[in-house]
């Protein structure tokens, strides 16, 4: 959902997986969870907060990349993030991620918020379209051992 | 098919997208079939009329009517939507219906369920936070039932100010105003 009532607009999503809260923060940060639901990517970071973090494509590109701000095993994790392949979106400069976890009996509700990097964001347009698939695929992955087909890999020519 | 045209004019306010590993089929039934909605939908059962023009209801396990509407379109396995009045809860039958839209397209190899809820009036933030609380919770649930056989248990409760602010809008009837009368 798109919340444009501040300057900078924000994507804030939910979703509530059947998991733990140690099962999720994994698949959010360990490369062998998120290259089977996350087209393919990983992410290299020592995890510390002001460490460098980047989003790594399959063919060795870097697909975003930005610094850690917070980082709270099992329950939030925020850094700053900017596109790194698209030119018009580099431009935009850095927004802001934040993950809060929270352990509901059997079930953790995820939610995520995405910062735009300026008031009229491209780069927000295309995470806000980019998010619900790749959570979904998280949900499924965690829930049935499976992730969705559509995600598995880097599009081709992206 | 001939679709139904309501007289007022919805503007989508709450959008939410959840890709689900499952037939168009499947995810239509799960929408209009009671025996889906009771195990997602906090326990209520959904009571449709299979076409456009047609009575729908989402009731209480004891029949009760809980949200009663029209179906404005009825379209399987591709899109369904109908207005939405909250009956049985004390003030919110005031409030003017909503339109509650849900659109089923292949992705993939899966599917991309988007809900879309819209109104005919200028609704504060508070009492659109109910819905944008709500959805998450009721789609995820949807997307367990349909991928694993079983549903959360996630506790619906409405989020704070939710109630007060649907008070204060039915006492104060904006639409109304809006309406120019």
């Amino acid at each position: 959902m798109n919340d444009s009532a501040g300057s900078k607009p924000k994507f804030v999503y939910v979703t509530y997986i059947r998991t733990t809260a140690e099962k999720l923060w994994r698949a959010l940060i360990e490369p062998e969870f998120t290259r089977q639901y996350w087209a393919g990517t990983w992410q290299e970071s020592d995890w510390k907060p002001g460490s460098s973090w980047q989003i790594m494509i399959p063919d060795g590109r870097v697909a975003d990349a930005g610094e850690i701000i917070e980082f709270e095993p099992h329950k939030r994790l925020a850094l700053t993030w900017r596109n790194e392949f698209k030119p018009e979106l580099k431009a935009e400069g850095f927004s802001r991620l934040t993950y809060e976890l929270e352990q509901q009996g059997d079930m953790v509700k995820l939610t995520l918020t995405h910062e735009a990097p300026t008031p009229e964001s491209k780069f927000l347009d295309a995470v806000s379209s980019g998010w619900p698939a790749i959570l979904s695929s998280l949900k499924s992955l965690l829930e049935t051992g499976e992730s969705l087909e559509a995600t598995r890999k880097w599009p081709k020519g992206m | 098919m001939p679709e139904f045209k309501p007289k007022t004019v919805f503007t989508p306010k709450t959008v939410y997208v959840t890709y689900i590993a499952a037939s168009p089929e499947k995810v239509w039934q799960a929408l209009t079939d009671p025996a889906f909605t009771r195990q997602y939908f906090a326990g209520f059962n959904v009571d449709v009329e299979p076409r456009t023009g047609g009575a729908f209801f989402l009731r209480y396990p004891d029949g009760r009517v809980h949200i009663s509407g029209k179906v404005v379109d009825w379209s399987p396995p591709r899109r369904f939507a109908c207005t939405w009045l909250v009956e049985g809860v004390e003030n919110f039958g005031e409030l003017p219906e909503c339109l509650v839209t849900y659109e089923i397209e292949p992705a993939g190899g899966s599917v991309r369920l988007t809900m879309t809820e819209s109104h005919s009036w200028d609704v504060p933030p508070a009492i659109l936070a109910g819905g944008q609380s709500g959805w998450p919770a009721i789609l995820s649930s949807l997307k367990s039932v349909l991928e694993t056989g079983k549903p959360l248990g996630i506790d619906m409760k409405p989020p704070e100010g939710f109630v007060d602010a649907v008070k204060r809008a039915v006492s104060a009837k904006p639409w109304r105003r809006e309406a120019g009368d």
